[in-house]
């Protein structure tokens, strides 16, 4: 595969290198206890990573499609409830949402939100905007036509979505849903600001107690670079399916 | 609510199914619909035909509501479609079968759910009812064997008559053609032709928009010819293709068969 052999690419000059002495690779080497030690290390945070990351983008696909069904309705007042929803959350950095929510809305509501839980709203929130965009350019895409085959057998509006514009839609969408889930994946990592174990932020320790960036963020990008190509295979493994069968 | 009168003196015995009265529809600064008076008797098989643009799809288009009139009133089996609530307009256009020149099947979905979903959804049928229907009137349409086909599987011909399967699934009483061949193949034509001709010898109430001069004189009681948004005549098809009383039927009916 083209990803393996591009990840093969760019960690052999790396490792080479290492060989001449300025790179102490033994911090991260399978070879060594310790450097073993460190890399499960590295890799345990792989599991809030996705934990988050899938969470966060069930949460965000329903928010956003309950934003994006007012987006597309006759009404002047509920299409201008989707534009202000969309144009606010676009707007606000997602770094700055994941520390409002962990800082801010615990004094606001007066709740305790863990950190897992803080990072899993500020991404969804953040995303929900997205993905009602996708969602209403998707329905939007459905030909004239289908609403009224839909229409003349009487089928009414939580059917007709239901049945015949939301299968239709998602399948069309799957593509930008995708690359939402792969940028969700990669934003996961902001999310080490506030101290969530993830990828990101036991790297961050590692460093700070080995004192090795280079090598620790290495294998760093090596984690999510295999974890996307992982991920974005799947998507369009899922895309491949959905299209042969209306073949 | 006063029921209007049949117009069409040979139907005065027969309860009107459908009545339209004034009806105005504009689309911008076009007239597409301009003062239409039609009343079709239960029964009925009537052909609409006139040149491109005349407003004969807009005219189907107004009797199931797919398009709301600008003025004038549209009944349906002696109910005011354009003061109905969206729930009766629901309930009223499970009676009313529509088929479209494009088909416009539910590409996701088999040929054998196309047909079950309404049953289902808006009729109530259970999974094995629904099914039982539509099998039988895949049969009427002469495809059984491509129950559980995806629409783009099949031909033209095979798709259209899915869809008027589909349609008679939720046994309506009126069925509305909107030019139903006119997006396909000549050699595909014919079969959809016979189904609904076939369709006809049921007693089916029907309006069909097309140019299908051929299937107007064999199965229509009655002929409306429209032109810029009127009806010009309506009339019995052998009056119609032998004597058009109007300069403009008789124009049309000269560019559609000596071509």
């Amino acid at each position: 595969m083209g990803a393996t052999r591009l990840a093969l690419l760019l960690s052999g000059p790396l490792l080479l290198s290492g060989c001449s002495g300025n790179l102490k690779w033994y911090v991260v080497s399978p070879m060594t206890d310790a450097g073993r030690a460190n890399l499960l290390f590295l890799l345990g945070g792989l599991k809030y990573t996705l934990l988050l990351s899938f969470t966060a983008i069930v949460i965000s696909v329903f928010v956003g499609l309950l934003v994006a069904l007012p987006g597309i309705s006759g009404n002047r007042g509920l299409r201008a409830c989707n534009r202000v929803y969309v144009e606010c959350v676009r707007a606000v950095p997602i770094l700055v949402l994941i520390l409002w929510v962990y800082y801010g809305l615990p004094i606001v509501m007066g709740i305790s939100v863990s950190v897992f839980w803080a990072g899993v709203i500020a991404l969804a929130l953040s995303d929900s905007a997205f993905e009602a965009e996708i969602f209403r350019a998707g329905i939007q895409s459905i030909e004239r036509g289908q609403l009224e085959a839909a229409d003349s057998l009487g089928l009414g509006y939580v059917d007709r979505m239901r049945y015949v514009v939301l299968p239709q839609a998602i399948k069309r969408v799957l593509p930008p849903l995708g690359n939402q889930l792969v940028y969700m994946l990669k934003m996961s990592s902001l999310v080490s600001i506030i101290g969530m174990e993830e990828l990101t932020r036991r790297a961050n320790e590692l460093v700070t107690a080995e004192y090795r960036p280079l090598e620790v963020y290495t294998v760093l990008v090596l984690e999510y670079l295999v974890l996307i190509l992982i991920v974005s295979s799947g998507v369009r493994w899922m895309e491949r399916r959905m299209s042969d069968e209306e073949r | 609510m006063s029921e209007p009168a049949v117009t069409s003196a040979n139907h005065l015995t027969k309860r009107p199914l459908v009545v339209l009265d004034a009806v105005d529809k504009r689309f911008v600064d076009f007239a597409a619909l301009d003062g239409i008076t039609l009343s079709v008797a239960a029964g009925e098989k009537v052909v609409v035909c006139g040149p491109s643009g005349s407003g004969k799809s807009t005219l189907i288009r107004c009797i199931n509501q797919l398009e709301r009139p600008d003025a004038g009133m549209v009944w349906f089996d002696g109910v005011d479609l354009v003061a109905a609530s969206s729930r009766d307009l629901r309930r009223l256009r499970t009676d009313i079968g529509m088929v479209f020149q494009q088909f416009n099947l539910f590409p996701h979905l088999t040929v054998l759910d196309n047909l079950t979903l309404g049953p289902m959804r808006v009729r109530g049928l259970s999974a094995r009812e629904a099914e039982e229907l539509a099998r039988r009137y895949l049969e009427r349409v002469h495809i059984p064997e491509q129950a559980d086909k995806y629409p783009r599987q099949l031909s033209g011909g095979q798709q259209q008559r899915v869809a008027i399967a589909r349609s008679l699934c939720m046994e309506p009483k009126l069925m509305l053609f909107d030019e139903p061949t006119s997006a396909l193949d000549p050699e595909m034509i014919v079969e959809v032709l016979d189904v609904m001709g076939e369709l006809a010898q049921t007693g089916m109430t029907m309006i069909v928009v097309t140019h299908e001069m051929g299937f107007a004189r064999r199965v229509a009681d009655r002929i409306v010819f429209m032109d810029a948004g009127q009806i010009v005549e309506d009339t019995r098809p052998e009056t119609f293709f032998t004597a058009p009383a109007s300069p403009r039927g008789a124009e049309f009916l000269d560019r559609i068969l000596n071509h």
